[in-house]
């Protein structure tokens, strides 16, 4: 019978937080659904149809693929590179003060969003995709730090350590004895970061910092949504490819 | 110098060429991406960000601050609480006709029949297409569509995450121990009860904590959004970083981690007492 009440009071503490939801937010959706704003959310829905289709705009979303394209993979690739120097200080190998601050750091670099990253590097670095590209570069770093420290921590020692016994530096034991072991994983983290920022590198752009979502974001501020829907379905078919590519790739190399 | 050339790489050469490809691979990755380091450091950016990150310390704790904080903060929590909701109205029934979990046809042949597949493939493509579309994306046409405010980051919630709960769902019920649902079917009960006696039982505790896993993600999700405009502690961030408000910014960050925090625990314990 315990269970049951307390599970029944958890239930009612959930109903009970839905409705205060809803009544802080004052969500006026009796206003939302009357014929006027219908209308007129319908006009705007149709403006959206057909997408655009000229060739000068098509050509323009094929840049801006590429430079969402480029905007996640050289980030990505600035925070497997700068992830796998933290990691090792993260990992202890460098002493216990250098391990607590570099945690520190990418836990703090972690836990800010990406977007609020592009907002700080558009200051930074000025509009454009730099500036996402350093966002991006950011937010990973302390991602990929993190796993990749993770993974050094759990591989075995002693390949590293016979390398060391018969003689080689600290340098080439770790080249030759631990790296090999953990490039796989790191590797393996690296795609799959990638493939979630793809779909960040995006969105970005809606705060200045390049890409698809730049010209999203400019498109409709301008009032011209047939464009803006060419944008939209060009993010769908990069988003849908990726997936695709990703779960294929997954398959494979299982 | 024979000795060391003995104890070289013999793997050397083709890393050596291979760091060399991706290299040129790189080169017009680089060129789109307006790759220039050295912007961050003329005088001009150094001057803004200096001024900007002085700024940081201490973090703004003005009682009016504070009070603005916590009222963006609650409106971040009942956003995606109140989108979470919307999207389960939408995506129970989806992920009921989405799933094979219930088709009575593929019970008596083996296969599903032609109708039934009919009316699940539609309805898996608009699930795909809901969720394909990031949220903020939805957030930003709503915001044009419904006005500034919470009212667009709820409706883009309720739309994304019913495209995937309405998958999971359906993964959900097929997932589940099939044997109840077709002897509740074989024996003549509709769709519905074999869903509520036979899936239900086998498949809530799943369903539950699926949810409130999304429950935090929509917590997350609802920050960002205020960037376009939609409300919540990522609108009050958005403003701040625009006036350079840098004690502001810092306060509103730490808020967002705590919101993070609290949000992961309250599911956590909820998953505990219900799941």
């Amino acid at each position: 019978m315990r269970p049951t009440l307390s599970a029944a009071f958890w239930l009612l503490a959930i109903i009970a937080s839905v409705v205060a939801s809803f009544a802080y937010l004052q969500l006026d959706f009796i206003s939302l659904v009357s014929s006027d704003s219908r209308v007129q959310m319908l006009d705007y829905a149709t403006s959206f149809f057909p997408p655009n289709t000229s060739p000068a705009w098509l050509s323009k979303l094929w840049q801006g693929s590429l430079e969402t394209l480029a905007i996640s993979a050289i980030g990505t690739l600035l925070a497997a590179l700068f992830g796998g120097a933290f990691s090792l200080l993260a990992a202890g190998r460098l002493g216990g003060i250098a391990k607590a601050i570099c945690r520190l750091l990418l836990n703090a670099l972690r836990s800010v969003p990406e977007l609020v990253w592009a907002a700080l590097m558009v200051l930074a670095a000025g509009l454009g995709p730099f500036a996402g590209t350093l966002a991006i570069a950011l937010h990973t770093t302390g991602v990929l730090g993190r796993l990749f420290a993770e993974a050094l921590e759990n591989t075995p020692p002693e390949p590293a350590n016979a390398l060391r016994a018969a003689g080689a530096s600290a340098t080439t034991a770790f080249l030759y004895g631990t790296l090999p072991g953990v490039i796989p994983q790191w590797l393996a983290y690296t795609l799959y970061r990638w493939e979630n920022n793809i779909r960040m590198a995006a969105v970005l752009g809606f705060v200045g910092a390049g890409g698809l979502g730049q010209m999203l974001h400019v498109t409709l501020s301008l009032f011209q949504q047939s464009k803006a829907m060419s944008v939209i379905l060009a993010m769908l078919v990069m988003v849908l490819v990726v997936d695709a590519l990703s779960g294929w790739l997954r398959a494979r190399l299982g | 110098m024979s000795s060391r050339a003995r104890w070289q790489d013999p793997a050397a050469t083709p890393r050596a060429l291979l760091t060399l490809a991706l290299l040129i691979l790189l080169w017009p990755g680089l060129q789109l991406t307006e790759f220039r380091p050295q912007i961050l450091f003329n005088a001009q950016n150094r001057e803004v960000m200096g001024r900007f990150l002085a700024g940081f310390w201490p973090p703004e704790t003005s009682m009016e601050f504070l009070l603005l904080l916590g009222r963006a903060t609650l409106e971040t929590l009942a956003m995606a609480t109140a989108g979470l909701v919307l999207a389960l109205l939408l995506a129970i029934p989806l992920s009921l006709i989405a799933t094979r979990a219930l088709s009575i046809s593929k019970l008596l042949s083996g296969t599903p029949s032609w109708a039934g597949r009919f009316l699940r493939y539609p309805v898996r493509l608009v699930l795909v297409v809901l969720r394909s579309i990031p949220e903020i994306v939805w957030a930003l046409l709503f915001v044009r569509a419904v006005g500034l405010g919470p009212t667009a980051g709820v409706l883009a919630i309720a739309i994304t995450y019913s495209g995937m709960l309405g998958k999971v769902y359906a993964e959900i019920y097929e997932s589940v121990d099939p044997q109840p649902t077709r002897a509740l079917l074989q024996s003549g009960s509709s769709r519905l009860a074999a869903f509520l006696y036979g899936v239900l039982p086998n498949a809530a505790q799943e369903l539950t904590s699926y949810t409130l896993y999304r429950w935090e993600c929509a917590v997350r999700a609802s920050v960002i959004m205020g960037f376009v405009g939609a409300g919540g502690l990522g609108q009050m961030i958005d403003l701040s970083i625009r006036m350079f408000a840098g004690g502001e910014v810092v306060s509103i960050l730490l808020t967002f981690l705590l919101l993070v925090l609290v949000a992961d625990q309250i599911s956590l314990q909820l998953r505990r007492r219900l799941a």
